[in-house]
């Protein structure tokens, strides 16, 4: 009898990586969803492959809670994330995120520091200021 | 044979056959041309192979609990399965990310045509009739007069 419940496990690992390459690959968003939900399915009746073969109970609630908010994902994403670019359809190279992130904490840094700059601006003409008046900008540079 | 040593064995064979539809669930997610076609193979093969592999474990562990409780995720996999894989193929469409030339007839672009045809149509008869109000108006002048 373990041979049968061997088998049906290694069909559910296959569908699952099936599904895997799928999310991986799929040209659309959508389809990544929909690979992920074939994925979760996968899962409960992975889940439920092994309780039949234990005859154990306590996983049960796993099972109702992942069949309750399994389609939660696809249905967001198909509400509110399906219209994409047609550039941003794959997945990034490792090269192009950190290039993404390199630029991204440049103009960071940039704005930190020109922030830094006009703290300093502000700061050092203020004692003057109040004492000459009317023009606070005249010699702070 | 004792009743426990049938539920076994039909348990095993319902626990193949689910694995196999889920496994079809998957060849069909991977290798399916266009968008429709793999919501479709992750959706029915999918939700019927789930059914019998809960319908397995009901007949190996066999307690009423448990039956009650299987009974809810299949319910809710009949309630919530149709609904993702409306939204997934109704933004798909309206995203146009569905393979036209894959169709053998698409009705829901003739809808759409009507629809307009319809709309326009109505619109037309209601700017004729606020161009063009004698029957009223004419009558209504006419009383008095």
């Amino acid at each position: 009898m373990i041979y049968v419940y061997l088998l049906a496990a290694a069909l559910l690992l296959v569908a699952g990586l099936l599904a895997v390459v799928r999310a991986e690959r799929g040209p659309s968003m959508l389809d990544r969803t929909v690979a992920l939900d074939v994925f979760a399915t996968v899962l409960v009746a992975g889940i439920a492959l092994e309780a039949a073969w234990s005859r154990r109970v306590d996983t049960l609630p796993i099972l109702v809670a992942l069949s309750m908010v399994g389609f939660v994902s696809s249905v967001t994403v198909a509400r509110f994330a399906s219209v994409e670019p047609p550039e941003q359809r794959r997945i990034r190279t490792a090269a192009e995120v950190a290039a993404e992130r390199a630029s991204l904490r440049a103009a960071e840094e940039a704005a930190d520091e020109a922030e830094r700059l006009a703290h300093e601006r502000h700061a050092a003409p203020a004692p003057d200021a109040e004492a000459a008046g009317p023009e606070p900008r005249g010699d702070g540079s | 044979m004792s009743w426990e040593a049938v539920a076994d064995v039909v348990a095993a064979v319902l626990l193949l056959a689910g694995a196999v539809l889920t496994l079809a669930a998957g060849i069909g997610v991977l290798r399916f041309p266009d968008l429709l076609a793999r919501m479709h193979a992750g959706t029915k093969p999918q939700v019927l192979g789930l059914v019998l592999v809960l319908t397995a474990e009901a007949l190996r562990v066999r307690s009423p609990a448990v039956l009650g409780l299987l009974l809810v995720v299949v319910v809710f996999q009949f309630l919530t399965v149709p609904v993702a894989a409306h939204m997934v193929a109704r933004s798909g469409y309206r995203t146009g990310q569905v393979r036209r030339d894959l169709l053998i007839d698409d009705e829901l672009a003739r809808d759409q045509d009507n629809a307009v045809l319809e709309v326009e149509r109505v619109r037309d008869e209601n700017e004729r009739d606020e161009a063009d109000p004698p029957p009223k108006a004419r009558r209504s002048g006419d009383l008095p007069g």
